[in-house]
């Protein structure tokens, strides 16, 4: 069906400017926070209501018509990439928090409603939501759920899926479900589980209520400065090792710790090959015990210096370099492409120094930050789209460093999700049987693959172009490190 | 001894597949009283045991399906380490298998999480006899769709497990227990969600007989604190309390053999106040023994805002669970048709329809 006649069936039941379909307005919508990747779609449609979503999904269902949900569009994977015959769903207009239930500790929203916005409507009450991606200014509670986003505290407060009570749901029929509750148990598969992470393939996240956390009496932040990365992982599982689950610890390396420095000022060591960054939270008594704990032991592994944030200035200093990393790093170069592993902890020393290895093989320049607790790796690959080759080098680096990845028994992605992106790693991560499976999952709920079709989960033909290109049979990839 | 029967446990489940017969899937055979009435050919997997990897500084902890949970337990024990999901009903026989399957979680669910929030990887045979690993041994993986936690409390339907890995927690500093009088069960639900609501280290909370107990974890200083602040009775004795709460070993449970479960919003009143009822979770999971006691909650659950659960005894080959709305019910059979479609693995288990 061609761009005219299709805007004019969803103008029979949406308002005018509810519906784009200049190329001009579509512009804005091309790509999502992967922008490497571009592709305008017939159309974009604005529902402000469950029942203009309904309408829009029947229709599409009707004709066949490819939807690609989108949210505030900061997915790192091409999650909400666009189809090329299909309409772009934007979720963008429904950011009305709903409902506040102070008593059961859950608010109830729409899914275009910002991240943040839904912690500070509810600061008054002491409460707060706890998973708190980087993007949170941005970011909206539909993007979060599709992708299970993280954040820096979820090795104590989990992610998405963790804080997530009910969703209500558009199905490819246009019916609308309810999934989960605000009860701890609900009958049935957990489908909460599956919508969580689904990047827009299973059905449109129209509702979502979460879960509210008791804001924590007090914070503190340490950090640590550290003459290698091997120390400083040490530190890390000596931690937890010791009973402590801290609230967030992150680690930078060398060169995101300058420009991150550069960039915001936070009087970070420049000089040190690492630095972690550990925030403990709880009661004051609490808290106080384990920050004395947490110093003994950032000392004990090799630490050269050690520093508690005095006050509630300083402690958004020391995050506000972390925080602010992907933009740092965004300053030194003209273009930086962030990869999302995720590895069993132990592993890091090697992977790291394997990750170096292939940045001067490559001759590109790679800063690393890690969400430490938890395994979750982002390398910043340093690049200049405008010189010819260079981004497909640095896809070639990244898949390198996903393959790195699975081979140390970790994953292709920690937080971002697939998307368009990381299809060809998922070729490696899972077997053909396994991959199946998903695909007959995907068509329990949408049997002519019409949500966001092409992504997240490959086909047999893009494996098999997958395999051609990079496996040469019964050769091991990284022969030089050690099996663990 | 080899403790890896995957072979063989394929063997037997593809025969079962070539001869259209279903699969009772059992491991220690703790929970056989919950779901509906098994059928078909018991496939053991008890035989299928062992710690397959386990790091305590990685917190996490890979184990074969047969293996026995207070074996697991045992070890981590023995590293200052525990399920935070506390397994519930459970026995000496009880395997990590069942508890994944069945998936009911202790007292501490309302603040640690359910045994859906611990779980990071599964391996699987699926219903066409396949082999299949989903998620993995780290803490944070968004590769493909969730069927890790997908197979939580599924009961068997959607696939035998063989290997799960499992996000494991810290035994804290400290536990400490407070018991206070409550006599009517609406004071005790609004007292637990008040203190839910601070940032306090709860770690569990429950009402009988009117009394409330609420249990606090952490650091010895922090838990001293707060029972400064909340007050209520020392109870030295509670450990075995929340044990034999968890596994339904006190006198409430223990005198009857019709058991039903209320799950709802914490925070939810009561209109009627049963003589005997067991209330946990701040509220969220509430125990009755009566048909009778359970009628106030039949137009929530009918709203889709709480669920009725006939947990023990009753008429176990009638429907056990809440009710699906159809659009639900169709696509839980889809979901079982793409695992299952034969449907040789523990048909009609969940619902006569699956
Ligand atoms: C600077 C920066 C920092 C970031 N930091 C983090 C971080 O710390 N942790 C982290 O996890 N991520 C991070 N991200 C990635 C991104 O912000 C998250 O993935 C976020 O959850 C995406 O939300 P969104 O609303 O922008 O979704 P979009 O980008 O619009 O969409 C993402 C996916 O969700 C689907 N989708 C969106 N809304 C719906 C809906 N209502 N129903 C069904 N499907 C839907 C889309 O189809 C797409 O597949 C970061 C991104 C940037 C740019």
């Amino acid at each position: 069906m061609d761009r005219h006649e299709l805007s004019r069936l969803f103008k029979d039941f949406l308002p005018g400017e509810a519906v784009i379909d200049h190329p001009v307005s579509l512009k804005a919508y091309e790509c999502d926070g992967l922008s490497a990747y571009k592709q305008q779609p017939l159309l974009v449609v604005l529902p402000q209501t469950i029942t203009q979503v309904q309408a829009c999904v029947s229709l599409c269902s009707e004709y066949q018509i490819p939807i690609v949900s989108r949210g505030a569009g900061t997915s790192l994977s091409g999650g909400a990439l666009p189809h090329a015959q299909g309409i772009v769903l934007s979720l963008a207009k429904m950011n009305r928090i709903l409902d506040i239930d102070e008593y059961n500790r859950t608010a109830t929203v729409e899914p275009g409603v910002r991240n943040l916005a839904i912690s500070q409507a509810v600061e008054h009450l002491g409460l707060y939501y706890a998973p708190d991606p980087s993007s949170q200014i941005a970011c909206s509670i539909g993007g979060n759920v599709a992708e299970n986003a993280g954040g820096v505290h979820c090795l104590k407060y989990g992610l998405t899926v963790h804080n997530i009570l009910e969703l209500k749901v558009v199905t490819i029929d246009g019916e609308l479900i309810t999934i989960g509750s605000k009860a701890l148990a609900n009958p049935g598969y957990d489908l909460l589980a599956l919508m969580v992470g689904s990047e827009g393939m299973l059905g449109i996240i129209v509702e979502v209520t979460v879960k509210l956390l008791p804001q924590p009496e007090t914070a503190k932040v340490l950090m640590g400065v550290f003459d290698s990365v091997e120390q400083a992982g040490d530190a890390v599982a000596a931690i937890i090792a010791d009973g402590i689950i801290p609230a967030g610890i992150e680690m930078m390396d060398n060169p995101a710790i300058r420009a991150a420095e550069d960039f915001v000022h936070a009087n970070y060591p420049v000089d040190a090959q690492a630095i972690l960054l550990c925030e403990l939270d709880g009661t004051e008594q609490e808290v106080s015990v384990l920050c004395q704990r947490v110093k003994s032991i950032l000392n004990q592994r090799g630490a050269n210096e050690t520093r508690l944030a005095k006050n509630e200035a300083e402690r958004a200093l020391f995050w506000s370099g972390r925080k602010a990393a992907f933009p740092a790093v965004g300053r030194i170069s003209p273009d930086y492409y962030c990869i999302d592993g995720t590895i069993p902890r132990k592993t890091l020393g090697p992977v790291l120094n394997e990750i170096n290895r292939l940045s001067e093989q490559y001759q590109l320049r790679v800063a690393n930050v890690f969400h430490a607790g938890d395994g979750n790796l982002h390398p910043l690959i340093l690049y200049d789209s405008s010189i010819p080759g260079q981004l497909e080098q640095t896809e070639e680096l990244g898949s390198k460093i996903l393959q790195l990845c699975i081979e140390v028994g970790g994953t292709v992605t920690g937080e971002h999700g697939v998307g368009v992106e990381k299809l060809g790693e998922m070729c490696i991560q899972f077997n053909e049987e396994e991959r199946n499976q998903f695909h007959r999952l995907r068509e329990a709920f949408d049997p002519d693959k019409l949500l966001n079709p092409g992504k997240a989960i490959p086909t047999l033909a893009r494996c098999a172009e997958h395999n051609a290109m990079h496996v040469h049979k019964g050769e091991v990839p990284f022969p030089e490190l050690d099996r663990f | 001894m080899d403790n890896n029967a995957e072979r063989s446990l394929v063997e037997q489940v593809l025969k079962s597949i070539s001869d259209k017969r279903a699969i009772n899937i059992v491991g220690g055979d703790s929970k056989s009283f919950y779901g509906r009435t098994p059928c078909g050919n018991v496939l053991d997997v008890s035989k299928h045991a062992g710690v397959v990897n386990y790091e305590p500084s990685e917190l996490v902890i890979t184990a074969r399906a047969g293996t026995h949970i207070n074996e697991i337990e045992k070890l981590l024990a023995e590293n200052q380490q525990m399920l935070g999901f506390e397994p519930a009903f459970c026995n000496q026989y009880s395997t990590l298998g069942g508890v994944i399957a069945a998936g009911l979680s202790g007292p501490r669910t309302a603040s640690s999480g359910a045994v859906r929030d611990f779980i990071l990887g599964v391996k699987i045979i699926n219903g066409y006899g396949q082999v299949l690993r989903f998620g993995g041994q780290v803490m944070k993986n968004v590769a493909g769709f969730d069927h890790s936690r997908l197979m939580v409390g599924s009961l068997g339907t959607l696939g035998v497990l063989l290997e799960v890995s499992m996000r494991v927690m810290p035994i804290p500093e400290t536990e400490m227990t407070v018991s206070f009088e409550h006599e009517d069960a609406n004071n005790a639900i609004e007292f637990f969600n008040k203190l839910a609501a601070k940032p306090w280290p709860l770690s569990a909370s429950a009402w009988l007989q009117g009394q409330s107990k609420i249990r606090l974890s952490g650091t010895e200083n922090g838990v001293v604190e707060t029972i400064k602040n909340i007050g209520g009775e020392q109870d030295d004795n509670a450990d075995q309390f929340w044990i034999d709460l968890k596994n339904h070993d006190l006198q409430q449970f223990k005198q009857t053999d019709f058991i039903q479960r209320v799950s709802m919003p914490s925070a939810a009143e009561l209109s009627t106040n049963p003589a005997e009822q067991v209330i946990e979770w701040n509220g969220g999971q509430r125990w009755y023994f009566d048909q009778d006691d359970v009628k106030q909650f039949q137009s929530q659950v009918e709203l889709g805002n709480a669920s009725l659960t006939q947990f023990r005894g009753g008429d176990r080959n009638a429907e056990v669970f809440s009710k699906l709305d159809p659009v639900s019910m169709r696509l839980h059979q889809n979901i079982k048709n793409a695992f299952d479609p034969d449907r040789i693995l523990n048909p009609g288990r969940m619902y006569k329809d699956l």
